[in-house]
């Protein structure tokens, strides 16, 4: 009961973070078509921002400033870079971002150095929540949570209440009327991929300091948000949502069991020794296959359900 | 029953280009016969086949595939496992064939993961391709026995008695297995160009609704190609088996994957021959530069972003239109433009290698000496006038290249429409 709890807790707060990431990606992706290859490398530009920021005058500041500066240099590189490359088609665009990503590792590295930085969790967040039973959880993650939902909620706002929200939600759909009716297309597009950049760099601040800071950080997140982005259905926010949560809680309940089909078959009375066929792959724990489950979960989606789990478009 | 009659001149051309090809590649080891010129010429014949087997997808089929390692990379672990069989005595194999394992195995990956793969199509494609890539990649840790851990599967290529005085000892001999294969492949690889399905990928890159409205399932066309092209995707990693008598995870990985897809669009995917200029730029930069220069792949990156931005065609597409423009008789027109922007293009990338290079310098090395050499000069890194001076002449470079690329755009815009005037003219 205990461990359950806390995993679920642990998996909801990691699911919550995927969906940061993933939303900005969906909304970049449902809006312009861009698959944008480099939504790691944000992320990962938040985090070292927000390094930068916080020692020079803490943690809160970067906290704002940080995504807002993300967000500037994303509009900046749609503005220059992709925008121009727009003319020749999707894959094009997604081979601008490709490239992107390998720019902005190496520039990182260029200015912070290959190895991690130490980048801190906040001293005022820094301690238990709540204890459940016997284990702590940490208020950081409570934090994470909450900056989640909030952005979760704001972006709700933003697109149901707000003018300029309405004029995105059009401009998804039928980008040609909008722009009939006197709306600057390219402009709603510039902020939306900025925007997208900006909540990457949110999840980079407060991912950055719960995980680790490092260059290898973007790759190491990148593969599983694309997999939430299918998995949830192209271009579905509601879709990212569920896909994130249900990865965020599968990897961390899987990493935390121990069990293999060894393990199994012996409580169930019949012992499997080392000679026997296929005892590599029976004796695998969940604990290890743990890393491949995303795209296990990818590949059974594709085959059974190929629209995503709450998408609305084939092919 | 009489024959139909056929006309079928003998195409001169080709018959001359295929025979310079063969000839360039029996002497190549001769031209460049210094240190490791040999195993470089090796390293660029199997990544030719590597990245002609992923053009297949990318140029000929419009498939943007992020993970095409996996093919290549789990014909190498058959072949390592079959020549170490061979090695045990347990199986008997020509050590020249190894190759063709590799292929099967690439293929019957190929079978297995491009049912799901090819499922879709455009960039939905692509993040399947990734997440089939990770798959594979975490399997491979996951298995040791297979894959070999971290350390990866070492073999030996010299096996059982010379067979007529070869014995894959020398890398010459390596060499010429490269080669041999390189060239069958390549026929290979151009001949389904002209077949059926090679043309009618084409049509499903461009069109693939149409393709529909004319009886074919897009689908089984890629999922087809994709079958054929992890075939020569497997060879390719078959004979890097051989070449490096090793076969680590990496070969799995989407690294390697990123890499034969920045080689392949570096060279060009709109021709055929595109991906070999990209494999000989590839192992230039991965094994001179990274030399020279630890910011190689930055260096890498840019140049890449830069071609997607303004030749999207790649290096083969610049040479193949400076061509038909001289051989149209125009090129002086294009001329004055050009040169000066190529020269403030020049003085750009001299700024900006050296802030790059001075700021590694400052990060990386700061604990040594602020000094470094570049093209013939000691420079500074500490002194703020070296600093001035680079960033002056970065913002001079991008001045005149804005302002020139104006001028040469519309230049090269005129002179292009006239020649694509005159063909159609002559084609009329």
């Amino acid at each position: 009961m205990e461990f359950t709890l806390i995993t679920l807790l642990n998996g909801v707060s990691y699911g919550l973070l995927l969906f940061m990431l993933s939303s900005g990606l969906t909304l970049i992706f449902s809006m312009m078509g861009v698959l944008n290859f480099a939504h790691a490398s944000f992320y990962m530009l938040g985090a070292y921002f927000a390094y930068a920021i916080s020692i020079k005058i803490g943690f809160w500041p970067a906290l704002v400033f940080a995504p807002l500066l993300v967000g500037l240099l994303g509009a900046m590189v749609e503005r220059y870079g992709l925008r121009s490359v727009h003319k020749y088609g999707h894959i094009p665009e997604l081979l601008f971002t490709f490239g992107l990503s390998y720019v902005i590792v190496e520039l990182v590295q260029l200015i912070w150095g290959r190895s991690t930085v130490p980048y801190p969790i906040p001293a005022s967040l820094d301690g238990p929540l709540f204890t459940l039973y016997t284990t702590t959880f940490p208020i950081y993650r409570g934090f994470m949570m909450l900056v989640a939902l909030v952005m979760l909620v704001s972006i709700y706002l933003l697109l149901t209440r707000t003018r300029i929200g309405l004029v995105i939600q059009a401009a998804l759909t039928h980008p040609d009327t909008v722009e009939a009716l006197g709306h600057n297309v390219p402009r709603v597009f510039m902020l939306v991929f900025g925007g997208g950049c900006a909540l990457a760099g949110l999840a980079g601040v407060v991912g950055g300091n719960a995980f680790v800071t490092e260059p290898g950080m973007a790759s190491t997140l990148g593969s599983i948000i694309f997999v939430v982005v299918v998995v949830g259905g192209m271009g579905s926010l509601a879709g990212a949502f569920v896909a994130s949560l249900l990865i965020g809680v599968l990897q961390t309940f899987a990493v935390a069991l121990d069990y293999s089909f060894v393990t199994m078959f012996a409580k169930l009375g019949m012992a499997i020794t080392a000679n026997a066929a296929g005892y590599s792959l029976l004796s695998l724990t969940i604990a290890q296959v743990a890393p491949i489950l995303p795209y296990l979960l990818l590949v059974l989606i594709l085959i059974f359900r190929p629209r995503g789990l709450l998408g609305t478009r084939e092919g | 029953m009489s024959k139909p009659l056929v006309f079928k001149p003998i195409n001169l051309a080709r018959w001359i280009i295929w025979s310079s090809f063969a000839i360039l590649l029996i002497l190549a080891p001769m031209m460049f016969n210094t240190g490791g010129s040999l195993s470089l010429l090796s390293q660029m014949g199997t990544l030719m086949i590597f990245g002609l087997s992923y053009n297949m997808l990318l140029g000929q089929g419009g498939m943007l595939s992020f993970g095409h390692a996996v093919y290549s990379g789990l014909g190498a672990f058959f072949s390592i496992h079959a020549m170490n069989l061979m090695t045990a005595g347990s199986m008997t194999f020509p050590v020249s064939m190894i190759p063709l394992i590799g292929g099967i195995a690439g293929m019957f990956f190929g079978v297995l993961f491009g049912y799901v793969t090819t499922k879709k199509s455009g960039t939905t494609f692509s993040m399947i391709t990734l997440g089939m890539v990770e798959l594979v990649f975490a399997c491979s840790l996951m298995f040791p026995s297979f894959f070999g851990g971290e350390g990866g599967i070492s073999t030996n290529r010299v096996i059982g008695s010379s067979f007529l005085g070869i014995t894959y000892g020398p890398q010459i001999q390596v060499y010429y297995l490269i080669a041999f294969w390189l060239f069958i492949s390549t026929i290979g690889m151009y001949a389904f160009t002209q077949t059926p399905l090679g043309r009618i990928v084409n049509a499903v890159r461009d069109n693939p609704e149409r393709v529909e409205f004319i009886g074919y399932d897009t689908q089984w066309v890629r999922y087809l190609t994709l079958i054929l092209s992890a075939f020569f995707a497997g060879i390719a990693g078959g004979l890097s088996a051989i070449n490096f008598e090793i076969v680590t995870a990496e070969n799995v990985s989407a690294i390697r994957s990123g890499a034969v897809l920045l080689f392949t669009f570096i060279g060009g995917v709109g021709f055929f021959f595109g991906p070999m200029i990209g494999a000989i730029l590839g192992v230039f930069l991965t094994v001179m530069l990274s030399d020279l220069t630890k910011a190689w792949q930055l260096y890498l990156g840019v140049f890449f972003i830069l071609i997607v931005m303004y030749a999207p065609g790649g290096i083969a597409s610049i040479i193949m239109m400076n061509l038909r423009v001289a051989k149209f008789g125009m090129f002086k027109r294009v001329w004055p433009s050009m040169w000066k922007l190529v020269l403030a293009a020049t003085v750009t990338t001299v700024g900006v290698i050296l802030a790059v290079e001075m700021l590694y310098q400052r990060t990386l090395e700061a604990t040594q000496s602020a000094v470094i050499e570049m093209f013939g000069v000691s420079i500074d890194t500490a002194s703020s006038s070296w600093w001035l001076m680079t960033i002056i002449v970065i913002a001079l470079g991008i001045v005149a290249c804005a302002k020139l690329k104006g001028g040469f755009a519309q230049h090269w815009g005129d002179v292009n429409t006239e020649i694509e005037e005159q063909m159609r003219r002559a084609q009329a």
